[in-house]
């Protein structure tokens, strides 16, 4: 028997006794093209659902505390420009629907098309940040910042309750900063959480600007067409669920009664 | 059966602590049996099946009747266990009614009690036998857990919470109490002793107020003089709502600078801050009133005579704990 | 060539092939940068094996300075070293670092990504995992996450126990952030590694392999493999809170800027749970091969079992609440809890059970890796029967957090888990290295595996029951004979490791002498030449019977 056939294979790419398709994206070890877009686009929805699942958490932690500081959690959220993150909606609804155009256009192997909703698709992104951006800086001037950073004076519930009593109370308004000072603070925790989840969110939309950034490189130079256009699609979906996350982030932010 | 309990289970300080150990003993024997259901097959197939050349064995791929069985009464089994470990939990979380209840404030890394009458202890708890109490426990610092081995109940003690435990301690004697949640460096040095007496005993331990003060009265601790004693009495028996001490005129007067001088009356007498005036204005508070508007030697008007008398609610070391503060506010 | 499942002829009868995935390529980087899953097993191997040894290390000196009530000997060696620090502190480190590195560096991924990466592919007759770059990277990941634990340790320790409880964690000195963010580097680690074999399974099987064909190991790691991937992730979040509540004070889990504590043991448990179950799987999926393997018998119940695996999986996620009963839960959290756990019994007795019908009637050899599946079965057994007394709400009032749910938790990973790596590294290691071990030796050291593995904590159930708490460093007199027993037993079990590295390591010094099947195992992996060439198979293998059917092996006889 002959060895041969197995030791010259380098990964990651074809190789003569692997399956005879000459496509330069075939990996040796999936027997045909098709095989391999259906593991990568496995591949994908598994890494999605974690994806979910690591929101899920902060949704979770969000309904506990909302129980916990009912008034709070709504008079905070009052603080919250309605306008700002409808339109933010709005854009990515449409960054969303120009994604698919670009998958539909590398799936026909249209280039023109594909750099054409790509580059809109970006676009739409960083339109998001930077409305983005507007929010945070307003935020930041008034105070409503996370925790411990929480500056705002006219909350309708005061903000600190000292619960020790005896030696300890002493001790505590003494030695202790602000930070340590025993208190609770509904406002600060629900911009906790707003900043945390939004910010968590904005990090996928930098990601997603980065990748989709690369597919348009990539599109230029003409790297897709119907037989391979595995990554766009990949990056579309990837770009829904982060389009998806905010659809709930909205309401639950924004809308809150 | 008896000795094989006592080898595991600590001794039995409650009727519940027996209840658990009997359910104890059933699971015992029990997972020992279902522990024989498992290796005595296992031991006998090795004996009986080990390896000859050329044995040939059969294909057996399932058995659907026999794997139903071994699915299903486990499962009956486990039910049963359930109601059973159920039953004795409801007993562990719903207090009597008519218990004694305790306060637990515990912190890094030792344990304040707090009885009905005020008493209080630190890292010391005495009991009445045969009385049910239930502790409110609360944490100044991290999570802890009150652990009383001898009566089977813990519950974790959780830093802006307040969480519950019951018993009814049942034999006389020492027993010990301990920390069972990770607390930190000190958490394995928060093991005391729960001292379970008679009624006649346990009055003698309330009459004196507890155990904490001695600490304050022994010398033997620099941070812990009879004056500081005066000031966690005067933090928290109420005073500090209505007496400062730094000089400032509240709904009292301030205790700054008073102890040995001569006072304004509201009848415009004068009378001398000592140890007799300063009892009396604990227990008879309205006997005399102190000038609050004054114009020279004479009082325009007094303070609202609006103190309640501490007859009763002060205990002796107490209050020699507030006339050494007082003393040392000059 | 006929390719059912035959034997591969025995060394021998062929020649064994010059080439093999370890000598192909030569260097560093040949390594280094690999994206074949043998070699990246064997890194997760010696990393894992490392961290083992690192987690055994502490684990000594826990027992060590438990040995006697006043801690003389530890004492000592504190002062020898020159360490100034309280020793309570010292050991409260100790403990945390057996247990932050025994967990997430060591048996999280110990049979997954070593083992199961060798082995998964070459079970489905596949040329490697779906994503072999994925694979790499995440291999990257572990250590960079090994890198900050080890780090973290180095400046300065932390002393919150593997658990990283608020507020306790938000508060204590040390390098607890620096160690959070290590343990979530390493969730994301056991992630791609989850995402890799799920993908790979349901895509790269052998032409023929349906899914009541593939071996029951495949079905383990693939059911570790849907925990890995939706549990996971809520570990990283939850850390993520966990070092912003550190830095920043969010208000999230510390109570005393209005968060809550007990929030916190929810979200780790979620994820904590499940965690015991990529613990254990693993371990029953390699049992479930060598069983049928060293019987020479087919697989009874083969369907129940998987499906059990699978089971177990999906009831892990409901079931975090157990660790909470006395933590402050809603009571009737706590009853729902109770009663859930309850059904983690069921799967967990139809896999005994159907083990032991396997051996029924079979033609058992008891080789070094059939008697560590024999130990598993009584350890395990002796584990999850322990696990009654727990789930009874109660005796867990009494038991919990008491030195019985630490013999109970360590005879279900040590006695579990850790047991059946042996059995597996043992089974495979004629595969992955292509050289037979001392037999001699492996007896020896799995029969001290068993002793000391017993005298350790068997007893700490009886200081448990006792009401001896753990995390403990000061104990009462009372517990001093049992206490210096079982730190006895720790160091025979610690010996017996030292043979076993010894005898495993002297294997590797000889010419290759393994045969292409030395245990008459009938999955693909035994098919090709031990090592296999570099990618995998010379043929691709065809399917066409189930997986342990002996038949034909006895037929050929």
């Amino acid at each position: 028997m002959s060895t041969t056939s197995v030791d010259l294979e380098s990964h990651g790419h074809a190789s003569a006794h692997a399956g005879h398709i000459d496509d330069p994206h075939h990996q040796h070890h999936f027997t045909t093209m098709e095989q391999q877009f259906d593991t990568s686009k496995l591949g994908m929805w598994l890494f999605l659902a974690t994806e979910v699942l690591l929101f899920g958490g902060l949704f979770v932690g969000f309904g506990m505390m909302q129980a916990r500081y009912p008034r709070e959690f709504v008079e905070a959220h009052t603080h919250l420009v309605r306008w700002q993150g409808s339109l933010n909606t709005v854009v990515l609804l449409v960054s969303s629907f120009t994604m698919v155009l670009a998958v539909q256009a590398a799936k026909k192997g249209i280039r023109t098309k594909q750099v054409l909703f790509l580059s809109l698709t970006i676009a739409c992104a960083c339109i998001f940040l930077v409305v983005k951006y507007f929010e945070y800086a307003h935020k930041y001037e008034e105070g409503w910042l996370p925790g411990r950073f929480y500056t705002y004076q006219h909350d309708s519930i005061p903000a600190c309750h000292p619960k020790l009593s005896g030696p300890e109370a002493a001790a505590a308004a003494q030695g202790l900063t602000a930070a340590e000072a025993p208190c609770t603070n509904g406002y600060a925790t629900f911009f906790s959480f707003y900043f945390m989840m939004t910010g968590l969110h904005g990090i996928h939309i930098l990601g997603g600007i980065v990748v989709l950034t690369w597919m348009l490189l990539r599109a230029r130079r003409g790297e897709f067409s119907a037989a391979y256009y595995t990554p766009v699609d990949l990056v579309g979906l990837y770009w829904h669920l982060v389009d998806l996350i905010w659809i709930y982030l909205f309401p639950l932010y924004y809308l809150i009664q | 059966m008896g000795w094989l309990t006592r080898i595991m289970m600590p001794p039995a300080g409650s009727e519940f602590a027996k209840e658990i150990d009997f359910m104890y003993m059933g699971l015992f024997w029990l997972c020992v049996f279902l522990f024989l259901t498992i290796v005595i097959p296992m031991g006998y197939f090795m004996w009986r099946y080990r390896y000859k050349p050329g044995r040939v064995t059969p294909h057996v791929t399932h058995n659907t009747m026999v794997e139903i069985v071994w699915t299903i009464l486990p499962l009956l089994l486990c039910v049963a266990i359930f109601f059973w470990g159920l039953n004795g939990w409801i007993k562990y979380s719903v207090a009597p009614g008519e218990a004694m209840e305790i306060q637990v404030t515990a912190k890094q890394w030792l344990w304040k009690f707090e009885y009905p009458d005020g008493s209080r202890t630190v890292n010391d708890l005495h009991l009445p036998v045969n009385k049910p109490v239930r502790f409110v426990m609360t944490s100044e610092d991290v999570i802890h857990d009150f652990f009383v081995p001898d009566m089977r109940v813990k519950h974790d003690i959780i830093p802006g919470r307040y969480t519950e435990i019951w018993f009814t301690p049942e034999v006389l004697g020492k027993h010990v109490f301990t920390c069972a949640e990770y607390c930190g460096k000190g958490h394995s040095e928060m093991t005391y002793n729960l001292t379970v007496e008679n009624d006649a005993d346990f009055a003698k331990f309330l009459e004196t107020g507890g155990t904490e003060w001695e600490d304050y009265f022994n010398g033997k601790d620099p941070k812990k003089t009879p004056a500081d004693w005066g000031r966690v009495q005067y933090e928290t028996k109420g005073c500090n709502t209505c007496h400062t001490i730094d000089g400032n005129k509240s709904k009292g007067p301030s205790w700054k600078g008073i102890w040995g001088k001569m006072e304004l009356m509201n009848n415009s007498q004068k009378v001398l801050v000592d140890e007799a005036y300063v009892r009396e204005s604990m227990m008879y508070p309205q006997a005399k009133i102190v000038c609050q508007v004054r114009d020279g030697d004479r009082c325009i008007s007094g303070f609202e005579p609006i103190m309640p008398s501490f007859q009763g609610l002060l205990k002796e070391n107490q209050i020699k704990g507030l006339l050494a503060f007082i003393q040392s506010l000059q | 060539m006929d390719n059912a499942v035959t034997f591969a002829p025995r060394i021998g009868d062929r020649p064994r092939p010059k080439k093999n995935y370890l000598n192909e390529t030569k260097g560093f980087w040949s390594w280094a940068g690999t994206l074949d899953h043998k070699r990246i097993g064997i890194m997760y191997l010696v990393g894992v094996l490392f961290a083992f040894f690192l987690g055994g290390m502490f684990a000594m000196l826990v027992r060590l300075a438990l040995f006697s009530a006043n801690h003389k000997i530890f004492l000592g060696i504190l002062k020898t070293l020159g360490v100034q620090k309280d020793p309570a502190e010292v050991y409260n480190r100790v403990f945390t670092l057996h247990g932050v590195i025994m967990v997430f560096l060591f048996i999280i991924p110990a049979i997954p990504a070593s083992l199961g990466n060798f082995v998964l592919p070459l079970m489905l007759g596949a040329k490697d995992v779906a994503f072999p770059r994925l694979n790499l990277f995440s291999f990257y990941l572990w250590v960079t996450g090994a890198v900050m634990a080890i780090t973290g340790m180095i400046v300065g320790a932390i002393d919150t126990g593997w658990t990283f409880y608020t507020p306790y964690s938000t508060t204590t000195d040390g390098t607890v952030t620096l160690m959070v963010g290590a343990v979530f580097v390493l969730g994301f680690s056991s992630i791609f590694t989850g995402v890799n074999f799920i993908a790979t399974t349901h895509k790269l099987r052998a032409p023929g392999m349906g899914w009541f064909d593939l071996p029951l190991f495949i079905w383990g790691i693939y059911s570790t493999a849907i925990i890995q991937v939706l549990a996971t992730p809520v570990l990283g979040i939850t850390l993520v809170l966990l070092m912003l509540e550190r830095s920043f004070g969010i208000g999230i889990f510390d109570p005393r800027i209005g968060g809550d504590p007990v929030l916190f043991q929810h979200f780790f448990w979620f994820y904590s749970h499940p965690a015991v179950y990529i613990m254990i799987l693993p371990g029953m999926a390699i049992i479930s091969e060598l069983i049928p393997t060293f019987s020479q018998k087919t697989m009874f119940g083969y369907r129940a079992v998987a499906y059990a695996s699978v089971s177990l999986a999906l009831v892990s996620f409901i079931v975090w609440g157990h660790h909470m009963f006395v933590a402050g839960q809603s009571q009737l959290a706590t009853v729902v809890f109770s009663a859930l756990t309850f059904l983690v019994a069921i799967p967990s007795g139809v896999k005994l059970y159907n083990w032991l019908a396997t051996m029924y009637q079979g033609n058992i050899k008891f080789d070094t890796p059939m008697l560590y599946a024999l130990s598993f079965i009584v350890l395990f057994a002796i584990g999850g029967l322990t696990g009654i007394f727990l789930g009874t709400l109660a005796t867990d009032v009494h038991l919990t957090d008491t030195y019985f749910v630490v013999a109970h938790f360590h005879f279900v990973m040590v006695g579990g888990t850790v047991t059946a790596f042996l059995g597996g590294l043992h089974y495979w290691w004629p595969k992955m290295t292509g050289r037979m071990y001392s037999e001699f030796w492996g007896r020896i050291g799995c029969g001290l595996w068993n002793l000391g593995f017993n005298m350790t904590f068997l007893t700490q159930f009886f200081l448990g029951s006792k009401g001896m708490p753990r995390r403990y460093f000061n104990y009462l007199d009372q517990f001093q004979p049992l206490h210096a027993f079982s730190s006895v037993g720790a160091w025979i079990l610690g010996l017996s490791m030292f043979i076993t590295a010894g005898y495993l390591i002297a294997s590797l010094r000889k010419p290759m002498d393994a045969p292409d099947n030395p245990w008459n195992g009938t999955t693909l992996e035994w098919k090709t030449s031990s090592p296999p060439i570099a990618h995998n198979f010379e043929e691709q293998p065809v399917v066409e019977r189930e997986p342990y059917d002996y038949r034909p092996v006895l037929a050929a006889k």
